[in-house]
């Protein structure tokens, strides 16, 4: 193959620096905090091959120095970045500003599901309170020779572990999102793709499905398949985790037998609510916590 | 001002041991000092699982021998050791080599879903500078999945974690010791102080003192300033890594990396006249084990017992330099990087297989299909080998109470660092600071008490910032500061060059004493730069100071002026210190290591030989 730069840039020449595409940005930002806010209109040059991210940036270096945003990696693998960008819930380092309509300002929100605390940053601590109640990876004696597993059973489990945790798929979830009293009994999609995880992974030998259905709430979940669109990382949340976590169930209360035979390594026996959720780290806190180690508000997540 | 909290609502907490950072090492450590029992705390600048490990992406280098049953530990040091031009500790390299195998294991105990050979076991790639195959991974992602295992055993176990908190400064008792830490939360500027038995560092990195990185917001060398400013010694601050293949385009992606692991996969270096020009830059240290011709390299990838490696995987020093001298010789790409090319060499189907998030990110980033065309590259600074003096066996800093552990700490990777050993340095060391740290918090009694009057001078320091009318912009401050080091002390050094940095540095010192920080306490980015640019000034000084000292190229120091390597260097460390308000480098002494290890390099020239024929 010839080695030419076919790539789809519009070839500005050697410049490392960034150059200006003379076009005039209008992004209309939500500023405030859990008192309220509105939106604010800043203006900047564009720039080229830009992610909505870098603007934002550009905003907070030039013109609003106290703009709050989440970011680490600016690749797309850290899952900080989530917000509404024109109403939809994207990352918005993964957003490049080309493939949005400019005749119009561009809006940038804070995901809406989850309290603000200011500006584009919201108050996600419920995601790390559900993480807590979700029964640890329980795996088998190691035999001599240590663990064995096959390529093709690691594969589905390595599809969930993609999870960046941007929470976007919580964000969109309507037993989440219209229901704030359903928190305490609902998980939601993140959570659901971790358990099933844990679920199908080769070594594990907890049997977790009276607790994903008493505790975890799976059953509130009406498919909707939210979630699944807009997963950064291309999850079949539904398809993959959700169901299959739905079957598995009502298979334990009508035929736990086909279910026993799908637990290939380890063999357990029907475990209730109460037993599994000893493997918690809700459970373990309380000897790894000093008193007093609670705040208000933001953590310890 | 209204906004400044009272003494009476800090937040205030007692742990054992409390951990600073929470990537791969942080995680580690905090799993280690609970499963020892001790009350344990990890406090972190993101949110949990944020952290900059989630970037790694080629594997976890252990010698498993699960793909090659002729690796082992001694050809793991070996490897470590050469590649980090032997200025590496000797025992944290050999420690290191022999316990990331049980690491990666253990993670698997933990749930870690790492690739499978056909027999079943952990499969392993070859990366620059090993030997042999010996790259545990998860396509490239395995920085998400190391951090992902550890942080749920960390929550499985209890561990308490403070997110979105940024510590300003260490406490100290009477004696020096370290006993606890000051922080603010950024989300409400709350401050919070912490009072414990052992305090671990595992902060992480430096980039962002740079201009072209690889590394997030995070890492501005905290913890190494924390250190400093405790009285700890900081070692090999000159030896930084610049990663060859960092994205050169888009301008806004300028900087963030590009795996290693393209070309363990089978990818190559073309300049602009399509030449594979890595040939002619195999210096004598490595020709016994590189390819000469080209047909020679492409047999390496399927016959890896009589071919030997293509001139693309050699340590990182090596191919940067070579990248930055076809670019300078006007051979570079459009951007000015120059090619990696997979596309001409492997099929579409393939490459997205082995390298998806690779694929993900230039779609998506530099809408470049990578399948289809090759990456424009160029250098890009990615890690501080240099950093907290460390005893190797336990982690522990030169001031008692005080450990670190993963980038933060210096000396495992010498001048040079290869790809794979970070992830399993984080492992090995997180550990070792977990277990030091728990058998002082459980030994002898130690005094806790929090001298207030510490906690009073932090405390108005950080807000004073906040309360200037007018000042110095930090925005505007860590530009000039990114441009002094990225163009006076980058992949290439000169003296008369790093002698206007010292003075610049001088200069950008006394500006940052009048930053002002416009806006309140709550999540205020600018007030977090003010506060990350004491930080990230350290580190530029330091750094500075050393690369002036060492007069020779080593590793990731290059020096334009003192072109070779000084066999009389190559027996010291420079040393950092932060001495009555400033900045003090001196050489000492490096660690000798003893003559059973030295005998293994002696073998390996043997070893090269018989490779060669
Ligand atoms: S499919 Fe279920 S979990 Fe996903 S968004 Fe719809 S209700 Fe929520
Ligand atoms: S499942 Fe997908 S959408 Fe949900 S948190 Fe994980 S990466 Fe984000
Ligand atoms: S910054 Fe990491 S996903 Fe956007």
């Amino acid at each position: 193959m010839a080695i030419d730069t076919a790539s789809s840039t519009s070839g500005s020449p050697a410049s490392t620096e960034t150059a200006s595409t003379g076009q005039e940005l209008r992004i209309r930002l939500w500023r405030g905090d859990e008192h309220g806010g509105d939106f604010v209109e800043y203006r900047l040059q564009a720039q080229e091959g830009e992610v909505v991210l870098d603007v934002v940036h550009r905003i907070q270096a030039d013109q609003a120095p106290d703009l709050a945003v989440r970011w680490n990696c600016k690749a797309g693998k850290c899952g900080s970045c989530s917000a509404e960008i024109n109403g939809r819930p994207r990352l918005m380092c993964m957003t490049r500003m080309s493939t949005l309509p400019t005749d119009e300002p561009i809006t940038i929100s804070p995901m809406r599901t989850f309290p603000v605390m200011r500006d584009l940053v919201t108050d996600v601590s419920f995601n790390f309170e559900v993480a807590k109640l979700i029964p640890s990876f329980t795996p088998g004696p190691k035999p001599p020779e240590g663990y064995r597993m096959q390529q093709v059973d690691v594969e589905r489990g390595q599809e969930f572990r993609k999870c960046i945790e941007c929470f976007l798929c919580q964000n969109v979830c309507h037993v989440i999102r219209d229901h704030e009293d359903n928190k305490v009994h609902y998980a939601g999609p993140r959570f659901f793709v971790r358990l099933a995880e844990l679920e199908m992974h080769p070594l594990d030998t907890l049997d977790r499905r009276a607790y994903v259905r008493e505790r975890m709430g799976v059953g509130y979940c009406n498919i909707t398949k939210c979630c699944t669109e807009v997963c950064p990382e291309d999850i079949h949340i539904t398809d993959n985790a959700i169901i299959p976590l739905k079957e598995r169930i009502v298979d334990s209360r009508y035929d736990p037998v086909a279910w026993l035979g799908r637990k290939i390594l380890g063999r357990p026996s029907p475990m209730s609510a109460e037993q599994v959720a000893a493997h918690t780290g809700a459970a373990a806190a309380g000897q790894g916590r000093a008193a007093g180690s609670d705040r208000d508000g933001a953590g310890p997540g | 001002m209204t906004d400044r909290p009272a003494p009476s609502d800090y937040e205030r907490h007692e742990y054992d041991v409390i951990v600073i950072g929470a990537g791969g090492a942080g995680m580690r450590a905090a799993v280690e000092a609970i499963q020892r029992g001790c009350r344990t705390a990890l406090v972190c600048k993101s949110l949990l699982g944020k952290a900059h490990t989630v970037m790694a992406e080629g594997g976890v280098a252990a010698a498993l021998g699960n793909v090659w049953p002729q690796d082992n530990w001694q050809v793991h040091f070996r490897d470590t050791m050469r590649g980090g031009k032997m200025l590496n500790n000797w025992r944290m390299a050999q420690l290191h080599a022999q316990e990331s195998p049980d690491r990666v294991l253990e993670l698997e105990e933990w749930g870690a879903l790492f690739d499978r050979t056909p027999d079943g076991r952990i499969l392993q790639r070859d990366f620059g500078g090993h030997r042999y195959a010996r790259l545990a991974h998860v396509g490239d992602r395995t920085g998400l999945e190391l951090i992902r295992t550890t942080q749920q055993r960390a929550v499985s176990l209890g561990v308490d974690v403070y997110m979105e908190c940024k510590v300003l400064r260490l406490l100290q008792g009477p004696s020096g010791a370290v006993n606890g830490a000051v922080g603010i939360y950024r989300e409400t500027g709350g401050v919070v102080v912490f009072s414990a038995k052992s305090v671990v560092l595992a902060t992480g990195g430096i980039g962002k003192t740079w201009k072209f990185t690889s590394n997030s917001w995070e890492s501005t060398g905290d913890g190494h300033a924390l250190a400093l400013w405790a009285g700890a010694d900081a070692i090999d601050m000159e030896c930084v890594q610049f990663h060859p293949t960092g994205m050169v385009w888009p301008p806004s992606a300028r900087g963030i990396l590009v795996t290693e692991g393209v070309r363990g996969d089978g990818g190559v270096l073309k300049n602009s006249d399509g030449e594979r020009f890595m040939f002619n830059y195999i210096s004598p240290y490595f020709a016994a084990e590189t390819a000469s011709s080209i047909e020679e390299a492409d047999k390496w990838y399927e016959d890896k017992v009589n071919y030997r490696r293509p001139p693309e995987l050699l340590p990182r020093d090596e191919v940067a330099r070579a990248i930055n001298t076809e670019v300078k010789s006007g051979r570079g790409s459009p951007h000015g990087g120059i090619f990696l090319d997979i596309a001409s060499r492997r099929s579409a189907e393939d490459i997205k297989r082995r390298l998806p998030s690779m694929y993900h990110q230039f779609k998506q980033l530099a809408d470049v299909d990578i399948t289809a065309v090759p990456m424009e590259i160029g250098p890009t600074c990615h890690y501080m080998m240099g950093g907290v003096r460390v005893d190797a066996d336990t982690a522990q800093t030169t001031v008692a109470g005080l450990f670190a552990a993963g980038e933060v700490a210096g000396g495992m990777h010498g001048a040079n660092r290869l790809g794979g050993n970070s992830l399993s340095d984080l492992l090995v060391f997180g550990r070792r600071a977990g277990m030091a740290a728990a058998d002082r918090a459980l030994g002898e009694p130690v005094d806790t008490t929090v001298d207030e009057a510490q906690v009073e001078a932090v405390v108005s320091h950080a807000f004073s910032y906040l309360e200037r009318e007018s000042g110095e912009q930090p925005y505007e401050l860590h530009r000039d500061l990114q441009d002094t080091m990225q163009s006076l002390v980058g992949i290439i050094r000169t003296e008369s060059e790093l002698l206007e940095a010292k003075e610049r540095l001088v200069e950008l010192g006394e500006r940052s004493k009048k930053v002002a920080a416009a806006g309140g306490v709550r999540f205020n980015p600018g007030w977090h730069m003010s506060l990350d640019l004491e930080s990230m000034l350290a580190v530029a000084n330091c750094t500075t100071l050393s690369a002036i000292e060492r007069r020779e190229s080593r590793g990731g120091h290059t020096r334009d002026d003192f072109p070779k390597a000084d066999p009389e260097f190559e027996k010291v460390n420079f040393v950092s210190r932060y001495v009555d308000g400033s900045y003090r480098v001196t050489a000492e002494d490096k660690p000798v290591m003893p003559p059973e290890l030295m005998m293994l390099f002696e073998e390996s020239e043997g070893d090269a030989k018989e490779a060669s024929k």
